[in-house]
């Protein structure tokens, strides 16, 4: 079986600073890949080069068959966006929006409208099929996007960022319908800085910095691989005087970020022990995930 | 800037749903629209005509109205092509994204230039052949000369979309249009003899006005008007023709330059 999308050593700098550096991919059909990065690392402009808009400086690309960019557009027309900044029609209806962004397609009217029932089913729009944007709640507007998407029935979506900016109950929304479209067999590929949702949705997922991919691998492996198995938050006013004592010798490893100290431990009934008869100390002790591997790989420093 | 900017344009049948999305937006506000269209030069029309026109005997062989009437389709079209080109297109870009939107499908940037010199040349050629309706229904020129002022300002339409589009493609904000209306559109309707003969300029001044499309539809819209075939027609046609075509090469090439980043 072909991959639906292979990329191979891109690369992408502006001026002197390299925004992609040898970034490698190849999807599967029906996958659900991640890019996870801090701010800057690179995964909108990746994204952007998979599409074809911007040239590369170097390095292969395929997408559904097509080499991009030089046939981005045909490519194209089986692919879905998804983009990070809402860019819907405010001056169009809901289903206004659907028919007009199937006609960049090249689809018939009626061929749209024979869509538009099942694309508002798909995004909970039904009731708002007449509504202008601007009335829109941020959660709609995203469903909407994601339907506008799907106008095309596409192979490969594409997703930036699809659910920052939304609350606990919209983001499940996107969540559970992202899942039917990899049940669907959709390919997808999402950019996000949300751990859990990169956990909860990406069957493998590559960590970006600094334009690098830094490691690739299912949410599980990576966190096998990269990091000790359990954590010990350690947290209080005497968190640093104590971490100065005892911290390097209860943990396999540790850090300290603000008031609270990391400790990423094999094996944590030892150092449990010991905090129970801290009386000054509070402490969490959770399993290892994703962020502690993506903080563990990029750093804790602020990028902006 | 690289050398991928620099190709040149690819267009294709893929740029008609742009200007059909355009056209289903403003036909949501046509009626507004027309109101505007024929308001501005309408005012301009009757208040110089009637006011200066008392006053003045003739100018360039006929009356003062009559020799404003032609410039008045000219001017409006330029007026009306610019700020579509301009403020709606920058909104369409940069505001709400909608190129933006519009790239990710199989339509290009190339398209999308396209549609909008197409879409603003289209709104102008509504707002000339408004104001070419009025003259007709007042009266002021009964030739049927005068219905080639039809496709004539569809041409100076697309001219001066495709010039506003480039300051679309380099403005940082919609305040920057300012200096493009202060210092280009109101100079050169000043100097292209809408409101009264080149002639009557220093000849420096002259020369300049020489060089402007104004100046080049104004020369053939003015004769068809009062029903004289204009000389040297393909001359001014070839100059408006060559406008257009720089100024969609220039943008597109600041467009992808501005959108490549």
């Amino acid at each position: 079986m072909s991959a639906v999308l292979s990329a191979h050593s891109l690369r992408k700098s502006y001026g002197d600073q390299v925004v992609v550096d040898d970034v490698s991919i190849t999807l599967n059909k029906g996958e659900c890949y991640g890019l996870l990065g801090p701010n800057g690392a690179g995964k909108t402009t990746t994204l952007r080069l998979m599409l074809g808009l911007i040239e590369p400086d170097g390095g292969e690309l395929s997408l559904l068959g097509h080499a991009v960019p030089r046939h981005a557009r045909e490519a194209r027309l089986r692919v879905g966006v998804v983009p990070q900044v809402d860019n819907l029609d405010p001056d169009f209806t809901v289903t206004e929006n659907l028919l007009v962004y199937g006609r960049y397609f090249g689809m018939k009217d009626n061929e749209i409208k024979a869509r538009i029932p099942a694309l508002l089913a798909f995004a909970n729009l039904t009731h708002k099929r007449d509504v202008k944007i601007p009335t829109l709640s941020g959660g709609m507007k995203r469903r909407l996007t994601l339907a506008r998407a799907l106008v095309n029935d596409p192979d490969i979506i594409f997703l930036d960022e699809p659910t920052t900016g939304l609350d606990p109950q919209a983001r499940h929304l996107i969540w559970q319908r992202l899942h039917e479209l990899t049940v669907q067999g959709k390919t997808l590929l999402l950019t996000t800085h949300f751990m859990d949702e990169a956990e909860r949705l990406c069957h493998r997922l590559a960590i970006l910095d600094h334009g690098r991919m830094v490691a690739e691998d299912s949410p599980r492996e990576l966190i096998a691989q990269h990091i000790e198995a359990q954590v010990v938050e350690v947290f209080g006013e005497q968190a640093e005087a104590w971490v100065h004592e005892h911290a390097a010798h209860y943990s396999d490893r540790y850090e300290v970020s603000g008031e609270t100290a990391f400790c990423y431990v094999n094996d944590a009934q030892p150092l449990l022990k010991h905090l129970q008869a801290q009386h000054e100390l509070r402490y969490l002790h959770r399993p290892a995930n994703l962020e502690d591997v993506f903080l563990k790989l990029t750093g804790r420093e602020m990028r902006e | 800037m690289s050398a991928h900017h620099f190709s040149p344009p690819r267009l294709s049948f893929r740029f008609f749903p742009i200007w059909r999305r355009h056209m289903l937006v403003w036909r949501k506000v046509a009626a507004t629209s027309i109101l505007g269209h024929i308001a501005d030069p309408m005012i301009y029309l009757l208040g110089l005509g009637y006011g200066l026109g008392s006053l003045l005997p003739e100018m360039g062989g006929t009356s003062y109205m009559v020799f404003l009437a032609a410039g008045t389709v000219c001017y409006s079209t330029m007026n009306s092509a610019s700020f579509e080109a301009l403020y709606s297109g920058f909104s369409r870009m940069h505001e709400q994204r909608t190129w933006e939107a519009i790239m990710n499908t199989p339509v290009t940037l190339d398209d999308i230039v396209f549609a909008e010199m197409l879409w603003a040349a289209s709104k102008s050629l509504l707002s000339g052949v408004t104001v070419l309706a009025v003259i007709w229904l007042l009266g002021l020129s009964h030739s049927p000369l005068s219905l080639w002022l039809i496709p004539l300002a569809l041409l100076v339409g697309l001219c001066f979309s495709a010039l506003g589009l480039i300051m679309t493609a380099l403005a940082p904000s919609y305040d920057f249009f300012m200096y493009y209306f202060t210092l280009v559109v109101t100079p050169m309707m000043l100097l292209s003899g809408v409101f009264f003969p080149v002639t009557q300029l220093p000849p420096l001044w002259q020369n300049v006005a020489s060089a402007l499309p104004l100046t080049h539809a104004v020369n053939i819209a003015r004769p068809l008007m009062m029903g004289v075939i204009p000389p040297n027609t393909l001359l001014h046609v070839a100059v408006l023709l060559g406008y257009m075509l720089c100024g969609f090469y220039v943008s597109l090439v600041l467009f992808r330059r501005r959108l490549s980043k």
